[in-house]
């Protein structure tokens, strides 16, 4: 589906990715971990068509994007950014109905009605009819949250491609739109998913990348790629993993930061 | 708001407004007349009257120019505050009006006919915005970063010249003449400058209006609205010739009127919502009807005619407090 072959990156006289390669299949959930200013966002805008590498080649589809118009792009890959205000209060509806502007027939056309179907049935998908008509700017930041992905998912997109998607979200929230993701992935789509919490990983990943200082460390399944030593080397602290049994007998694993004060933890 | 208010405002108000600022001035006509006026013009070929003079060649040219710059100036300011993603945009922030207010300057200087002063302030009004996308490519910025930089400092340049020409001017007839330019008024628009805004206006509001649906997802921002399938480079050069040859074209038979371009999309938007699809539209018909209803005023206020420009100015800003107020609520 997406396959990145030996990219690097450049801004200016700064190298910020170094030589990365991997590949999502179809249906596969991927995250891409790592620190902060570890060049995952660049990746990202990378592998959008934003920004070109200065070396090799992102091809998606057995397309090189490069050759791709911007049209012919929103037609394959989505995006979701993080959770932000736009300067005018859209109902919700058009904020969706945008995802459509790919696929209209020409460059001055506007959305007609199986367009607005389309849009329509994308907010039943994910439980969402009843805010249709709010004003996006007016609704919590986990409902914005679901528009932007509504939105993404009428560009019928085969890959999906999340920049760190529950940033500002609850801690509830966050499992929703985690499961969300999951969900898609179990219908075909293909998800890249930049997170900056292993846990979300552990969560809901097929594979997973680690990245450091535009270098990609790992690639794999969480099992193989998130571990007590991998987690301690990427993020400069100490965590632990652990295993937890469910009542319905699935096993989970989850990472957690081990405090370095010993006073005011409750045992 | 109300959907029958709404009908109010956006279809029985215009119509109002037109048909009134056909019978006031300083000739009164009566209603009855005035039909029975544009009856004889088109049915029975009775042209000569006075009632035909003053309906045809003085009020007509003068109506439907006030209505144009009015739609003009808001759809460019409606247009730019998508692009900008900033609803404090106006249609000047490119330079085109400090341009055309220049060359118009330019024009009265050294010409003082009236094609002349148009045609430079035209010209001028382009000039004006292409250097400011110029310096844009050149600083290799943020995109619209650069382009409202840029226009500040070609805004700044042009209003400097425009000075230098004042300090230079004959003080005794060239001086007036430009101040007065400069206040902005239609009171010496006839037929001949009318058709000569016509093409570009028709360009530049055809080409706005076809890209409607795309202006909303560019406010959405350059990173999204590329994903999204946009052109943005392209999109955004598009709405910048388009809002240029409408603003050039207006400022060039009008002079400086502000405060409509920003003024008209908040109340526009506060009416229909945000969407370019019927924002525009709604833009481009209330532009005119307010313009319309001001210039009404500029004629009729006083013994001596009032600057349209002064005008606009005076109502816009208690105006726009009013609406700010209420559109602000949905930007939180």
């Amino acid at each position: 589906m997406l396959e990145v072959k030996n990219i690097s990156y450049s801004y200016g006289p700064c190298k910020v990715l170094h030589d990365i390669s991997f590949k999502v299949e179809s249906g596969e959930l991927m995250c891409v971990l790592g620190p902060n200013g570890c060049g995952k966002t660049t990746l990202l805008k990378n592998i959008l068509g934003l920004l070109s590498p200065s070396v090799g080649s992102i091809w998606i589809d057995g397309q090189e994007i490069r050759k791709l118009s911007p049209k012919q792009l929103a037609q394959v890959m989505a995006y979701i950014p993080q959770e932000h205000t736009p300067p005018f209060p859209y109902t919700v509806f058009d904020v969706v109905l945008m995802g459509r502007t790919a696929y209209l027939a020409s460059n001055l056309s506007v959305p007609g009605k199986k367009d607005e179907a389309i849009a329509e049935e994308a907010l039943a998908d994910l439980n969402i009819t009843y805010l249709k008509d709010k004003i996006y700017t007016k609704i919590s930041g986990g409902e914005r949250q679901l528009v932007l992905i509504a939105r993404a998912l009428v560009q019928q997109p085969k890959l999906l491609v999340m920049d760190e998607p529950t940033s500002s979200l609850d801690f509830g929230k966050q499992n929703v739109v985690l499961e969300h993701a999951r969900n898609l992935s179990r219908k075909g789509i293909s998800i890249l998913m930049v997170t900056h919490d292993p846990g979300h990983a552990l969560f809901c990943a097929d594979q997973v990348v680690t990245m450091k200082k535009g270098r990609l460390l790992k690639i794999g399944t969480p099992q193989e790629v998130i571990s007590e030593e991998s987690m301690q080397e990427m993020y400069g602290t100490e965590v632990k993993i652990g295993n937890i049994c469910l009542p319905d007998e699935r096993n989970i694993r989850v990472c957690v930061p081990v405090p370095t004060l010993t006073q005011g933890i409750s045992a | 708001m109300h959907p029958s208010l709404k009908k109010l405002i956006l279809v029985i108000l215009p119509i109002i407004t037109l048909i009134f600022s056909f019978t006031m001035g300083r000739y009164a006509i009566a209603i009855p007349d005035l039909f029975n006026t544009v009856y004889q013009h088109f049915f029975a070929d009775n042209r000569g009257t006075n009632f035909d003079t003053v309906v045809f060649n003085i009020r007509l040219p003068r109506i439907l120019a006030a209505m144009l710059v009015g739609a003009a100036l808001s759809t460019a300011g409606a247009a730019y505050q998508g692009m900008f993603k900033n609803p404090l945009v106006s249609p000047d922030i490119l330079g085109a009006s400090a341009g055309a207010g220049f060359g118009a300057c330019l024009g009265i200087f050294f010409a003082q006919s009236g094609v002349v002063i148009q045609f430079s302030a035209f010209l001028f009004g382009l000039i004006a915005v292409f250097l400011t996308y110029f310096i844009n490519v050149k600083f290799n910025f943020e995109p619209t970063l650069g382009l409202v930089l840029g226009g500040m400092l070609v805004s700044n340049l042009f209003a400097s010249g425009t000075g230098a020409i004042k300090y230079f001017a004959d003080a005794n007839d060239t001086l007036p003449a430009i101040t007065f330019w400069l206040m902005g008024s239609l009171s010496s628009v006839n037929k001949q400058d009318l058709l000569m805004i016509l093409i570009p206006m028709a360009v530049g509001f055809i080409t706005l209006f076809l890209v409607r649906w795309q202006l909303n997802v560019l406010a959405f921002g350059e990173e999204e609205a590329r994903t999204l399938g946009i052109n943005t480079k392209r999109l955004r050069l598009i709405v910048i010739i388009s809002s240029t040859l409408i603003t050039s074209a207006s400022v060039s038979i009008s002079g400086m009127i502000g405060w409509v371009g920003l003024v008209i999309p908040h109340l526009a938007r506060s009416i229909v919502g945000p969407n370019y699809k019927t924002l525009l539209p709604v833009t481009f018909v209330l532009g005119a009807t307010y313009l319309l209803l001001v210039d009404d005023l500029a004629r009729c206020l006083g013994t001596v005619e009032a600057p349209l420009g002064i005008l606009t100015s005076l109502i816009g800003v208690p105006f726009f407090i009013l609406i700010f107020k209420r559109n602000i609520k949905g930007w939180k």
